[in-house]
């Protein structure tokens, strides 16, 4: 089944070209670690998911590339058409000579309506060249206007005219000292409407991967280049193909089902957080090596101390007694209880990896088995020169912090009626506000109460 | 991409703008080695074929045949327009695009806003529509004039008007040259505050500019320069304030180097709206960041760093140098500190070789010396755009909307009430059709409630944060 990405604004089209050349670049690599026909598998299974085979032979990649203004757009179509390795259809992008300026209702009210349908038209277009549309990945920021607005607006569009199919949105946080000076307004009105017309939001922040490349990566000069690329490497390891059904089943065909149907069991609780281990710079692969136990430990520490990455770790966090009926309240702070959580394994050795320690349940809320709340997908296919890479996809408390700052901000600013009238001249009142801090608050006050 | 119109009004206005024109040459002519007419250049200029005499359609693409800005010229004296269209900038500009007059105002603002104003309106607006239809897609015009002469401050006043009444869905960028205290103009208060009660009301971001802080900038380079303290050259292209490298070859004249530096404003401004970088900051953006309430709009400019020296390898060192002096009080482009006043809103717009993570090192690293307003704490605004200017390899335009204005619009207002408590010089405008005391009394007014919006906004700082209780919902 095949996934049309749908790139929004400046960032959601930065990051949409550096996916796509992630994604192809370990395709054609050499460093699979396993069999020639597995490779080959591997390699077909990916560009049925993400390109289209041209009469050229470089493979275009299935996506929809939209932004109001068009310097972002320019440059992402000319640096993947300069790889020589794959492009984007000449005839995939919408853009317009004036951005939004970091103004939400601009994007929404105003730029949705008037383009939705040329931008849906190339929608169209894109599910149609697919044999079986496997369903849509949304890239965007929520700080910025075009993202964040016309990106609400069109995955509203997109659940409207494809109500069967899935619909994943790929959220960057902004950093928390600011991009966007009315970033926590936009964020607040993105997430609220993305909450309606969304299966889920897998949610990328700044701050985190910044550090990733500072500590981990050991980044002097760090580029939005250069987060850019660690996102696609971190998406990469989730969207290159998997053995979804277990040892000797093929490439799961329905990627976008399955990690539904394992994250998501419940509507209120759609925010996914992403967590890879080990990222460190490329030169530094060939001089390490890391045992699965080890990264299952670290991983699952990861997730029970809420940690951002494999370095300062806080050992000191322990789950709950299992067997005692502990209300929410009294759990150990800092604990990060689980809505449902997905490894995913990819190397050398994967099928051997024991993930017993996942499945306690003390790790997750009282409402659904561990069996069903945890999954694991292991490919012996090596994913992007690592020999071993594990990925966690978790729906669990990750993004509670962040999101109740997020709000405490956006509603500070609104206590003084700050900004508000650029908003309310583009047909975003006072009241839409209100339902939007409604909608969070609900969201946060279930995350709280795991 | 979108087009920008330029208004110049008055002597001030016209010679500024003539500085942004062959700054903006030189700029281009940097980064356009091919001679093709692109995105990026018909942000300011058309392309038109001259050999059928100006008259025929625009060029879109392909080679440059000639330039023409999309300018208006206005001023009711000829002698600054003739000397422009004199000079080696007369082919940059249409004929067409000149209102001039005879006899000036008179440092008087009403005769510049109601006599001329209505003189000249049905002309403003046909031109104006001319280089409205030219742009594909028009989003901004910028405004020059000064506030203490007739002209500038009067006409360019009404022409900002006029600007709101024909194309409001255009932003309206104010560049405002403020009277010093040693105005040789003994009216200037008066037409100051009269215009400043249009600012208020009509413009979507005004940048006020002080001859003061420009002229010490100016020594300040001077004395850097002559005192050879610095071990290394000098790069002559890279002074804020020079014009080397651009038409002029003849001996400047004596604003000229203050000029630049407004010049070089504004083309730091509209950097990142017509050349690319990692994130970009559109005009439109500035407006909606740094805005919180509709009239406070004041927003006070430092460019950084004001030379380079001829050494290329830049140690980071430096690069945090000039982040910490455009939050000093000598290099803002008014008399103010902004440091030392609270922040609503702040913008840095970083050129060149710069990335996210030292934009981040630099922010995290003076926060804590500045105030912002407890509703904005975090009220950053970035944006990072390749191109660096000529002469440098990088650098930073900071705009502040911060209470400091507020002393610059006290000492306005009182030296406003010196003269008009005397009713000195009043009856030159009363005589003006159109001008009755309620003028005065409204535009003082109108000075006064902004003054006291940023006092109820001063009152804050310091006080202890008191963050409004979140919304309760029901478990």
């Amino acid at each position: 089944m095949s996934i049309v990405t749908v790139q929004l604004g400046q960032c959601g089209n930065q990051i949409g070209h550096e996916v796509f050349s992630a994604l192809c670049s370990d395709i054609r690599g050499t460093h699979g670690l396993c069999s020639k026909k597995e490779n080959e598998s591997y390699h077909d299974s990916c560009m049925e998911r993400f390109f289209c085979e041209e009469e050229s032979g470089v493979p275009v990649a299935r996506a929809v590339l939209v932004d109001m203004e068009p310097k972002a757009i320019s440059q992402t179509l000319s640096m993947a058409a300069r790889s020589g390795h794959w492009k984007y259809s000449s005839h995939s992008h919408f853009c317009q000579k004036q951005g939004s300026g970091n103004n939400w209702a601009n994007g929404y009210s105003v730029h949705g309506p008037r383009h939705k349908e040329a931008i849906m038209n190339l929608v169209q277009k894109e599910a149609e060249k697919c044999d079986r549309l496997g369903g849509f990945f949304t890239i965007m920021s929520m700080a910025g206007g075009t993202g964040s607005g016309l990106g609400a607006f069109v995955t509203q569009c997109l659940r409207d005219a494809f109500p069967a199919s899935f619909i994943l949105n790929h959220v960057i946080w902004p950093y928390g000292t600011g991009e966007v000076i009315v970033q926590n307004y936009n964020s607040v009105l993105t997430l609220s409407h993305l909450y309606q017309s969304s299966d889920a939001l897998l949610v990328h922040e700044n701050d985190v991967i910044h550090k990733i490349c500072a500590q981990l990566m050991n980044i002097k000069q760090i580029s939005f280049r250069d987060v850019n690329q660690v996102i696609a490497h971190q998406l990469g390891s989730v969207f290159q193909p998997t053995h979804t059904g277990g040892e000797g089943s093929g490439y799961s065909r329905n990627p976008l089902g399955d990690l539904m149907e394992t994250l998501v069991p419940h509507p209120e609780f759609k925010l996914l957080g992403l967590r890879n281990i080990p990222q460190m710079p490329e030169n530094s692969l060939a001089y390490s090596t890391f045992s699965w136990p080890g990264l299952i430990k670290h991983l699952r520490q990861m997730l029970i101390a809420n940690a951002k990455m494999e370095e300062g770790i806080d050992w000191q966090v322990r789950p709950p007694h299992p067997g005692s009926s502990i209300p929410s309240t009294n759990k150990p702070l800092h604990f990060n209880t689980s809505v449902a959580n997905l490894v995913i394994l990819r190397g050398k050795d994967v099928h051997s990896v024991d993930l017993g320690s996942f499945q306690d349940p003390a790790l997750y809320t009282s409402w659904l088995n561990p069996q069903d709340a945890f999954s694991a997908w292991k490919t012996p296919r090596a994913f992007n020169k690592y020999e071993k890479s594990a990925s966690l996809v978790s729906n669990s408390q990750f993004l509670l912090k962040p999101l109740d700052s997020i709000v405490g901000k956006a509603w500070n600013m609104f206590a003084s009626k700050a900004y508000l009238h650029q908003y309310t001249k583009f047909g975003i009142q006072e009241e839409d506000f209100l339902d939007c801090f409604t909608t969070l608050e609900q969201v946060i006050s279930s995350y709280t109460n795991l | 991409m979108t087009q920008s119109v330029v208004v110049q009004v008055g002597q001030c206005g016209n010679q500024v703008g003539c500085r942004f024109w062959d700054l903006a040459l030189r700029e281009h002519a940097a980064v356009n080695k091919k001679g093709i007419y692109d995105e990026a250049l018909s942000s300011f200029f058309r392309n038109v074929d001259t050999r059928s005499g100006g008259n025929g359609p625009d060029i879109y693409k392909g080679k440059i045949c000639s330039l023409k800005a999309r300018a208006l010229l206005i001023d009711m004296e000829e002698g600054v327009v003739n000397e422009i269209l004199q000079g080696p900038l007369r082919d940059v500009f249409d004929s067409k695009q000149l209102i001039t007059d005879v006899s000036g105002s008179g440092n008087n603002w009403a005769v510049g806003h109601k006599i001329y104003g209505c003189q000249y309106r049905e002309n403003i607006v046909e031109k104006l529509r001319k280089t409205a239809e030219h742009c594909d897609c028009l989003q901004c015009f910028f405004i020059i004039h000064s506030m203490g002469g007739g002209t500038g401050s009067g006409l360019g006043t009404f022409v900002l008007n006029l600007l709101e009444e024909e194309f409001p869905e255009v932003y309206r960028f104010v560049t405002s040259v403020y009277p010093s205290g040693e105005d040789d103009v003994i009216t200037s208060p008066y037409n100051s505050v009269l215009a400043m009660k249009e600012l208020n009301e009509h413009a979507d971001c005004v940048l006020p500019i002080e001859n003061e802080s420009l002229f010490e900038i100016v020594n300040k380079i001077h004395q850097m320069i002559s005192s050879g303290k610095l071990g290394s050259t000098v790069k002559q292209n890279s002074l804020v304030t020079s014009s080397a490298g651009s038409s002029k070859t003849i001996q400047e004249k004596p604003f000229d180097a203050m000029n630049n530096i407004v010049a070089n404003l504004l083309l730091n401004l509209t950097s990142s709206a017509r050349f690319e970088g990692s994130l970009n900051m559109d005009l439109n953006e500035i407006s909606m960041n740094l805005v919180p309430f509709p009239r406070l709009h004041y927003l006070v400019s430092s460019l950084t760093p004001l030379y380079t020296l001829a050494d290329v390898n830049v140690p980071s060192r430096r690069l945090d140098q000039m982040f910490s002096d455009a939050f000093s009080r000598d290099h803002q482009l008014i008399q103010a500190d902004p440091k030392h006043s609270l922040y609503l809103a702040c913008a840095l717009l970083v050129r060149g070789n710069v990335q996210v993570s030292d934009l981040r090192r630099n922010i995290e690293r003076l926060k804590p010396s500045l105030h912002f307003v407890s509703w904005n704490q975090e009220g950053w605004k970035t944006g990072l755009c390749s191109v660096p200017p000529v002469g440098h390899s990088h650098s930073l335009l900071a705009l502040a909307n911060n209470t400091c204005v507020k002393p610059t619009f006290i000492e306005l207002k009182d030296r406003f009430m010196k003269l008009y408590k005397k009713k000195a010089h009043l009856h030159h405008y009363l005589q003006i059709d159109g001008m009755e005391q309620s003028c005065f009394s409204e535009a003082i007014s109108s000075l006064s409630d902004l003054i006291e919006e940023y006092n109820e906004l001063d009152a804050t700082k310091g006080g202890p944060r008191i963050d409004p209780s979140r919304l309760k919902i029901a478990v």
